[in-house]
């Protein structure tokens, strides 16, 4: 990569990144989000690694961010009110930490051995083919267990997410009792209230 | 050509970054919305580091954190959505029902 590219793509990066801390809409936060990771989806292409580039701009753009968004809607979230002195403390010295935190990965990236330039890379570097032949014989036990963590995460999700009301119809033992007293009292905020309230 | 350690100085300040937004925020889903911003300042230094040695265990690695990262934020918002759900706030000095 060009080094007038890559400081172009950095400033982009590290000022979407800071969007995503200091905007005080969420929805803002997520929209420098998506712009750090897209710019990123084009380091990594520049990079060669064509593959993972698009992936990331696929998955992690295309899906997860927008699973943010539906949740930052379905929430209805407003801008944040900037906290009392209290909240300014913890500006402050979060601030203190994370600069001494970019002085010591500083300190180890001068003192650690890095290459010192870019390899040729191989023919079809980065390509789906060398990819799935990586993926499918050196890391094929990562593979099937991330595929378990996937499972899991999904099953998790719904479990915690669920309604309690919807939770206790769901199995017949529950559904003989007396439904209707519970459910109204186990749904502090329903969807009706809260479109109710809006309007 | 770019050197890698450019790469690798730029993930720091990416990772720092991510850091802050965690420390300083209140609001729950942005401090996840920083994890993934470390996530993938991490995932820049393995690209980078992956071509630099020719390899493409790194960009593996990368598609496992990427993995990982869906999972991460699906249960995360879950958690989020059931502790709104309780408490009706995403604010985290405001769920301190586990602080003594």
């Amino acid at each position: 990569m060009p080094l007038g590219l890559f400081i172009f793509l950095a400033a982009i990066a590290v000022l979407s990144a800071l969007g995503v801390i200091l905007q005080r809409n969420p929805v803002h936060c997520l929209l420098a989000l998506v712009l750090t990771l897209l710019d990123m989806a084009v380091m990594f292409i520049g990079l060669g690694a064509v593959t993972v580039g698009f992936l990331q701009a696929i998955v992690y753009v295309g899906a997860i961010m927008v699973l943010f968004l539906f949740v930052i809607w379905l929430l209805n979230l407003q801008a944040e009110d900037r906290g009392g002195s209290r909240q300014l403390a913890l500006k402050f010295f979060g601030v203190v930490g994370a600069a001494v935190l970019i002085a010591e990965l500083f300190v180890f990236l001068v003192k650690a051995p890095s290459p010192a330039g870019m390899n040729h890379p191989p023919p079809l570097f980065g390509s789906i083919a060398s990819l799935a032949g990586a993926l499918f014989t050196n890391y094929l036990i990562a593979f099937e267990a991330t595929s378990l963590l996937l499972l899991v995460a999904v099953i998790g999700a719904v479990a915690l997410a669920r309604h309690p009301a919807a939770a206790g119809s769901l199995s017949p033992a529950q559904g003989a009792q007396p439904v209707a007293s519970g459910g109204s009292e186990a749904r502090p905020v329903t969807p009706e209230h809260k479109a109710g309230g809006m309007g | 050509m770019t050197p890698p350690s450019w790469f690798m100085a730029l993930s720091a300040v990416l990772f720092a970054i991510g850091v802050a937004g965690v420390l300083i925020r209140r609001n729950v889903i942005v401090m996840l919305m920083s994890i993934e911003l470390m996530l993938n300042a991490v995932n820049l230094t393995f690209i980078a580091i992956s071509r630099a040695l020719g390899s493409v265990d790194g960009q593996v690695i990368v598609l496992f954190v990427i993995t990982v990262a869906a999972a991460e934020a699906a249960a995360g918002l879950a958690i989020i959505i059931s502790a709104f759900r309780n408490r009706e706030t995403v604010y985290a000095d405001e769920l301190n029902v586990m602080r003594w």
